[in-house]
């Protein structure tokens, strides 16, 4: 068995009265591209939140690189959430500043690099993530909504993460550029980090996530029902998921 | 009879809903004034953040301050005017219209002002970065949004504007004597006569710190409103309205209360 990254026991996450996360256990290897596949409200976006310590779980147990998460206190949950990078849905650059300042932000706010230095990296991360020094001084509302995901992940990247968040990465996008995106995120790992980067994509579009993914879970109403490696994934036998990858393959 | 019954348990449900929400609502304004007075105090200041907003402030009001208060201070010279000259002591329009702008107008009128300008321009940014996850992906960096965005634009209002009180209180009283003087032809002598015994140090002073505790306050409520937002382009627009309306109540109730507390804290005849 891998090591993992993240490993959850037995969560449980209640808002009031409803359930949203019924005693979920998954552990996500160290290393590799993870997808949590499922419909809408199956509550991906909240378990990812819990990676964060954004919301804490109601009952269970969350490891992550060796924390228990939920134990965290606010201090020691900021500087535990310097360890990840997350590429939002649309980005979420920010919209008052340059692409620059951008990717440089987390750089300025926690490191005491040179103004120099600071510029390097960023053009190294520019290059990464396969855009030109043109769009370096260019703000948001300048840039097409490929161009900007690509500076949210060289964002994302700047304090070199252990673990790479993605929400959704290519909805709302078309074809090409989701394909840009895809490939950016299986090379992302490889070109640009010097320790282990562990992916963990939150995705419906299933094509996609067959292609890039090492290992797939599907989450369906607040549980995990099924989750291996891509190969084995794609022959389940699960009604519910075979149903959902014969709607989408073809 | 059933109807009757129903419409009455309909009424209850409908206060308790309201009376749970308002609850609900103090609950997380205090919240978000101890989170903001927490993050004050904590590492790294945000120097250059408050000089930012404090320059926006300045820049975003004075001109309409300077404006208004020029017209401010000719009308009420000219209302009290009429009243005092019925009763022949119009040698006491000067001092009375001075009192009236330093200790109610000034800060009363700038706080009004920099809510509509600053306030909403608050809650409509640190809204929209709210729908457009700006704010997640703060918290995500390890970046408190509440010490990055919060601290500094309330420190600014709060600092910001008194200075815009004195604007208010120098202009308003340019106009108060042209229309004094040279509209309504009290003589200048007369005009300031009786001003010393009534002005004082303390005069200035009350004007100055209401205008720093609405500052405050301005800046608490345009940035609550703002980290509140929720959905979409429809929130942000929800959020703004609300800062601006909340802050102009909270204003104007807040002034009864500070000059009832400052009359016996700052003067010798008290009340
Ligand atoms: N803060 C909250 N309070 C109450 N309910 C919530 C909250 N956040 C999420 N939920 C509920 O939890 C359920 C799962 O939401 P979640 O956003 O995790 O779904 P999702 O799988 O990410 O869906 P989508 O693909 O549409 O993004 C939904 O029914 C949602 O209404
Ligand atoms: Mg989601």
């Amino acid at each position: 068995m891998l090591e993992s990254a993240i490993s959850c026991r037995n969560i449980t996450k209640k808002y009031g009265e409803h359930t949203i996360l019924k005693n979920l256990s998954i552990e996500i290897p160290k290393g590799k591209i993870t997808t949590i596949l499922g419909y809408s409200g199956a509550g991906k976006s909240t378990l990812m939140k819990h990676f964060l310590g954004l919301v804490k779980p109601t009952k269970g147990e969350l490891t992550i690189l060796g924390n228990e998460v939920p134990n965290l206190n606010d201090d020691e949950l900021r500087k535990f959430r310097k360890r990840f990078g997350m590429l939002f849905q649309y980005a979420a650059l920010f919209d008052s500043l340059t692409t620059y300042d951008n990717i440089a932000f987390p750089i300025k706010e926690f490191t005491k690099l040179k103004k120099k230095e600071i510029l390097k990296r960023v053009q190294e991360l520019l290059r990464a993530v396969g855009l030109s020094d043109e769009s370096l001084y260019k703000l948001p509302s300048e840039l097409s909504g490929g161009m900007r995901k690509r500076v949210g992940l060289a964002r994302a990247l700047a304090l070199r993460p252990e673990i790479l968040l993605y929400d959704e990465p290519t909805t709302g996008l078309d074809p090409i550029t989701t394909k840009m995106v895809n490939d950016l995120i299986t090379t992302t790992g490889r070109t640009e980090n010097t320790t282990e980067l562990t992916s963990v994509i939150i995705s419906h579009d299933i094509q996609a996530t067959l292609k890039i993914s090492d290992y797939i879970a599907f989450l369906e109403r607040g549980e995990i029902i099924e989750f291996s490696p891509t190969k084995e994934f794609k022959n389940t036998t699960h009604p519910t998921i075979r149903k959902f990858l014969d709607l989408t393959t073809h | 009879m059933t109807m009757v019954k129903n419409i009455f348990i309909r009424f209850f449900e409908y206060i308790g809903a309201q009376v749970l929400e308002k609850l609900e609502g103090i609950g997380s304004f205090t919240k978000h004034f101890l989170d903001i007075s927490y993050w004050t105090f904590k590492r790294p200041y945000r120097i250059k953040l408050f000089l930012d907003q404090f320059y926006f402030i300045g820049n975003k009001s004075l001109f309409i301050i300077a404006l208004t208060s020029v017209f401010s201070g000719m009308v009420i010279t000219y209302q009290t005017y009429i009243g005092m000259k019925v009763m022949g002591a119009y040698t006491l329009v000067g001092p009375i219209v001075v009192l009236t702008i330093a200790k109610e107008l000034a800060p009363v009128f700038s706080a009004i002002i920099v809510t509509g300008r600053c306030g909403a321009a608050m809650a409509a940014e640190i809204g929209t970065m709210k729908v457009t996850e700006q704010i997640d992906a703060l918290e995500v960096m390890g970046i408190s949004s509440r010490q990055y965005l919060g601290v500094p634009r309330v420190w600014a209002t709060m600092l910001a504007l008194p200075l815009l009180n004195l604007v208010f209180l120098f202009v308003a009283n340019i106009g108060s004597w042209f229309v004094g003087v040279e509209v309504l032809g009290i003589e200048e002598a007369k005009y300031y006569s009786k001003l010393k015994s009534f002005v004082s140090v303390s005069v200035l002073f009350e004007g100055l710190i209401k205008a720093a505790v609405f500052g405050y306050i301005i800046g608490l409520i345009g940035t609550f409103h703002g980290f509140k937002v929720q959905g979409g382009a429809e929130g942000v627009g929800k959020g703004t309205n609300a800062a601006v309306v909340w802050g102009m109540i909270v204003i104007l109730i807040l002034d009864y209360f500070l000059t009832s507390i400052l009359v016996k804290v700052l003067y010798e005849y008290g009340v």
